[in-house]
C-alpha cells in the first residue's frame, strides 16, 4: 500500500496528516500496540477479547485546498475517521497532525479552540438546532466563539446567501427540505471559516437530484474558497467528481490510494474492482490515459519549406506547430504550407490552420467524443499550461466508449454504487 | 420445544447442561414450582407451620430507636439550620397567599380566563371562567387562594430543587444510579411516615405541609428534566461539540432549550401530585381546601367534604390543561412552523 505523499517532495506541509492510526472499541484495550494486535485479524480479535477494530493502521496526507475523499461501505470505519479527526472519537493509537500540531495531545481548552477555530463539519442527518432559526444555526459556531449578535448575524447572512438561502433565515430549520437544510448545515460551517471542512455524507440523504445538485455547489463553493475539504463518502461516483484525491476503506483499513483516475486504472484487489466496474469511466478517465506523443512536432520559426520537408519524413499530411518555449501555437497541413510558401510567407504562421482547436489534457474522454467525433487525423491536445502535451486519436477515443456502451449492454446495472443509498 | 435426545459422549457434566438447555423455560419453572411445594412441605413437617423468625435476629425495632434518636437529634442540635428553612418558607407561603386574597376576586378569573383561552384555546377559557365562578358560589375562593398559596410555593421549590439535581443525574450516570431508588422510595413510601419528622423538624404548620408536599411531588419533575436532557438526539449533541462547545455551552444552549417541554412535563406532574397530596397536607396544619375536606369529614359533613372535593378538582383540571397546553406548545415551536 503506496503512500501518496504528493506534494510532501516539493517541500510543502501537507493540512492534515494522519500517521499508524487505530481505533480499537471495548474494554480492557492496551495503552501501547501490541504484536498480538498488529498481527490479529478483526474476526479474531472479537472472537479472543470482544474488542472490535474502527480503524487500522491508518495512514495519508491531506494537502492544503484539495478536497480529499474517504469512501468505503457502512462499517468501513470511514465515519470513526472523520470523528477522530475532531476527537469526537478518540483514536487508541497513532498521531495526527494538522497544521504540524499533533491535535492528540491538545488539552480540553486546546481541542475546544482546535474545533471552534481549525474545523468545521457538515454532517449527514445534518445536526440543526431546532430551536433556533435557519441564521441562528448558521452563526452557531460564531456564537460559541462570543462573537457578538451583530456581527454574527451579518456574517450568517453572507454564508446564507453564499448557500443560496436568503430570504429563509427567520425559519426553523425543521420547516425546510432536506436539501435546505443540508444548505443550513454548509452555511454553519463555512461561516466559521474554518481551515479544513469535514463532511461526514453529506449529501447521502438527499434524493439523487437534489444531491447532484449539492455536489455542483460544492465544486462552485470550492473554486471560489479553495478550502480543505475530508468528505466522506459511500459513492464512487461522488468521490470521483469531487475529490482530488481519493481513499478506499474496508474494515478500518486503507485498501487503496490515489486520483480517480489511478484507481479507476489500476483497481488495488477484487473488493475495489467491484465498485469501479459500475462506474461510467470515460466520465472520468481523461485525455491523458490516451495520450500519443506528437508525431511531426513544427516550430514557429521554421519556413513553410523547412515545415513541408520535416512532414515528407515522417510521411504525414498535417503536423502542430509550437512556439519558442513548447506552447501551442496552431495546426498546419501539407496544403496549407504549400500556400503559405507561395504568398512569400518565411515562417509557419501564415499556414496555421483556423479550425483546429486544441483539447485540453483534462478533459473527460467523454466530454471529448463530440469534439472529436468526425475528425480524421490526429487532435492536438495541450496542458495546463498550454504547453503541447501530446495528441489524440478521434479512433481511440470513439473505441473507449464503444467498450463501455458493449460492457453496459451486457450488464444492465448502470446505477452507480451510491444511487441505493437511502 | 421439543425435549432434547440425552447426549452422547463428551463428559457427565456437559451431558447434563445440554440436556437441561434442551429444555424448554416452561418445564424448568413447572419443575421448579413442584420442588419448592415439596420442600415447603418436608419443612413444615420438620418445624411444624407458622414458623416464627428468630426473635434473635431481628433489629427491626433497634433501628427504630436509633431513627427516633437520630430524629430527635437533628430537631434539637439543626434547629439552626431548620428553624431560618421554616421561617423562609412562611414568609413565602404568606406573602403570596396574601396577594391572592387582596387581588379581587372578579379580577383572579378574568386573568385566569384570559390565560387559558390565550394558552389551551377557547373551550378551556369558557371552562375556566365557569368552573372558577363555581367555585365562588360553593363558598370556597378563600380556601381555594390558600391553597394555590400552598401548592405555588411547594411547586416552586420542587423546580428549584428538580433542575439541579435532573442536571447532575443527567450528566452522570452515577448520580443517576444514586438517586433513582431514593426517588422511587420517595415516591411510594405513605406520607404518613414522613409527616411526623416534618413536624418535628419544621413544626406543626404550613412549613411542614410544603415539606411533605415537596417530598411526594418533587420526583416526576427530577425523572423528568433528567429524561429531557437525556434524550436530546446525539447528533445534535455531536454537532454542536464539533463545533467547539463548551459543556456549559451545551448544557444552556443545547441540551436545556431542547428538554424543557419533557421538563414542563415534570412540572405539570409535579403540581398534579402536590395538588394530591393538600388533604394529608391538612393533617400538619395546612389550611386551604384540604383543611375544608379535612374537617367536614371528622365532623360528619360527606356534603361538605365533596364540595372541597370538586373544588380540588377544579384547580386540578385548569392547572393541569393549561400547563399541558403551555407544553405542547413549546415542542410544536421546537419542532418546527415559522418563528
Amino acid at each position: 500500500m503506496a503512500v501518496s505523499n504528493n506534494g510532501t517532495a516539493d517541500g510543502t506541509q501537507p493540512k492534515v496528516s494522519v500517521r499508524g492510526l487505530w481505533k480499537i472499541f471495548g474494554s480492557g484495550v492496551p495503552t501501547e500496540l501490541t504484536d498480538e494486535v498488529q498481527q490479529s485479524s478483526k474476526a479474531e480479535l472479537r472472537e479472543d477479547s470482544g474488542w472490535v477494530i474502527g480503524l487500522r493502521d491508518v495512514n495519508f496526507d491531506v494537502q492544503p485546498g484539495e478536497t480529499f475523499v474517504v469512501m468505503g461501505l457502512s462499517g468501513s470505519g470511514k465515519s470513526t475517521l472523520v470523528r477522530t479527526l475532531l476527537r469526537l472519537i478518540e483514536p487508541t493509537y497513532g498521531s495526527i497532525e494538522v497544521d504540524g500540531e499533533d491535535i492528540l495531545q491538545y488539552s480540553e481548552e486546546e481541542l475546544i479552540e482546535y474545533r471552534r477555530t481549525k474545523t468545521a463539519m457538515v454532517f449527514q442527518h445534518f445536526g440543526l438546532l431546532p430551536h433556533r432559526t435557519v441564521e441562528e444555526n448558521a452563526a452557531w459556531g460564531l456564537e460559541i466563539r462570543g462573537i457578538d449578535r451583530g456581527e454574527r448575524m451579518e456574517r450568517a447572512h453572507e454564508v446564507l446567501d453564499l448557500v443560496g438561502l436568503t430570504g429563509w433565515e427567520r425559519y426553523r430549520p425543521n420547516t425546510l427540505s432536506g436539501g435546505m437544510q443540508q444548505r443550513v448545515g454548509l452555511a454553519r460551517a463555512l461561516a466559521a471559516d474554518p481551515d479544513v471542512m469535514l463532511m461526514d455524507e453529506p449529501f447521502s440523504g438527499l434524493d439523487p437530484l437534489i444531491r447532484r445538485d449539492m455536489q455542483n455547489e460544492l465544486l462552485r463553493l470550492q473554486q471560489q474558497m479553495h478550502k480543505t475539504i475530508i468528505f466522506i463518502t459511500h459513492d464512487l461516483s461522488e468521490a470521483l467528481k469531487l475529490g482530488d484525491h481519493i481513499v478506499i476503506m474496508r474494515d478500518g483499513a486503507v485498501i487503496q490510494m490515489g486520483t480517480g483516475e489511478e484507481i479507476l486504472a489500476h483497481p488495488a484487489d477484487d473488493y475495489v474492482s467491484e465498485f469501479v466496474r459500475d462506474v461510467r469511466k470515460s466520465s472520468v478517465v481523461t485525455l491523458r490515459t490516451l495520450l500519443e506523443p506528437v508525431q511531426v512536432k513544427l516550430r514557429m520559426d521554421m519556413s513553410p519549406k523547412e515545415a513541408m520537408e520535416a512532414l515528407g519524413e515522417m510521411g504525414e499530411v498535417a503536423g502542430f506547430v509550437a512556439n519558442g518555449r513548447e506552447t501551442y501555437a496552431g495546426a498546419v497541413s501539407f496544403a496549407s504550407l504549400a500556400e503559405a510558401n507561395q504568398t512569400g510567407c518565411t515562417d509557419c504562421s501564415g499556414a496555421l490552420l483556423d479550425d483546429v482547436a486544441p483539447l485540453s489534457e483534462d478533459m473527460s474522454v467523454s466530454a471529448a467524443l463530440p469534439l472529436v467525433r468526425h475528425m480524421s487525423g490526429a487532435q492536438p491536445v495541450i496542458d495546463a499550461d498550454g504547453r503541447l502535451a501530446g495528441q489524440v486519436s478521434p479512433r481511440s477515443v470513439i473505441e473507449m466508449m464503444e467498450q463501455e456502451s458493449l460492457a453496459e449492454a451486457e450488464e444492465p446495472s448502470t446505477l452507480s454504487v451510491g444511487a441505493d443509498a437511502n | 420445544m421439543a425435549l432434547a435426545s440425552p447426549p452422547i459422549g463428551n463428559g457427565m457434566g456437559r451431558g447434563v447442561r445440554d440436556w437441561f438447555a434442551g429444555l424448554s423455560d416452561r418445564y424448568i419453572y413447572g419443575g421448579g414450582a413442584i420442588i419448592f411445594l415439596m420442600l415447603a412441605w418436608i419443612g413444615a413437617s420438620l418445624w411444624g407451620s407458622n414458623l416464627e423468625f428468630p426473635e434473635r435476629f431481628t433489629f427491626g425495632k433497634a433501628l427504630a430507636v436509633r431513627v427516633d434518636d437520630l430524629i430527635f437529634w437533628i430537631t434539637v442540635n439543626l434547629a439552626f439550620i431548620l428553624d431560618p428553612i421554616s421561617d423562609g418558607i412562611l414568609r413565602f407561603l404568606v406573602e403570596l397567599e396574601d396577594f391572592f386574597q387582596w387581588v379581587p376576586w372578579p379580577v383572579t378569573i378574568i386573568a385566569a380566563t384570559a390565560i387559558a383561552f390565550k394558552v389551551a384555546g377557547r373551550r378551556m377559557g369558557i371552562f375556566a371562567l365557569v368552573s372558577l365562578l363555581l367555585l365562588g358560589g360553593f363558598g370556597l375562593w378563600e380556601s381555594a387562594m390558600e391553597t394555590m398559596a400552598l401548592i405555588a410555593v411547594a411547586v416552586l421549590i420542587s423546580i428549584g430543587l428538580a433542575l439541579p439535581i435532573g442536571i447532575l443525574a443527567a450528566r452522570s450516570d452515577l448520580v443517576d444510579a444514586l438517586i433513582r431508588p431514593i426517588l422511587d422510595a420517595m415516591q411510594t413510601m405513605p406520607a404518613f411516615v414522613y409527616l411526623v419528622p416534618a413536624i418535628m423538624f419544621l413544626g406543626i404548620g404550613n412549613p411542614a405541609a410544603v415539606l411533605a408536599t415537596v417530598i411526594y411531588a418533587v420526583p416526576p419533575a427530577i425523572r423528568l428534566t433528567n429524561l429531557g436532557i437525556r434524550q436530546v438526539s446525539p447528533g445534535t449533541v455531536e454537532a454542536a461539540r464539533a463545533f467547539g462547545t463548551t459543556s456549559r455551552q451545551l448544557l444552556v444552549k443545547v441540551q436545556i432549550p431542547m428538554a424543557i417541554p419533557t421538563i414542563m412535563a415534570g412540572i405539570n406532574q409535579t403540581t398534579m401530585m402536590a395538588l394530591a397530596m393538600v388533604v394529608i397536607a391538612s393533617l400538619v396544619g395546612a389550611g386551604g381546601l384540604g383543611d375544608d375536606v379535612n374537617r367536614a369529614l371528622s365532623q360528619f359533613q360527606p356534603g361538605n367534604a365533596l364540595n372541597g372535593g370538586i373544588g380540588i378538582v377544579i384547580l386540578a383540571i385548569i392547572i393541569d390543561r393549561v400547563t399541558q397546553a403551555a407544553a405542547k406548545e413549546r415542542q410544536e415551536a421546537l419542532m418546527g412552523s415559522r418563528n
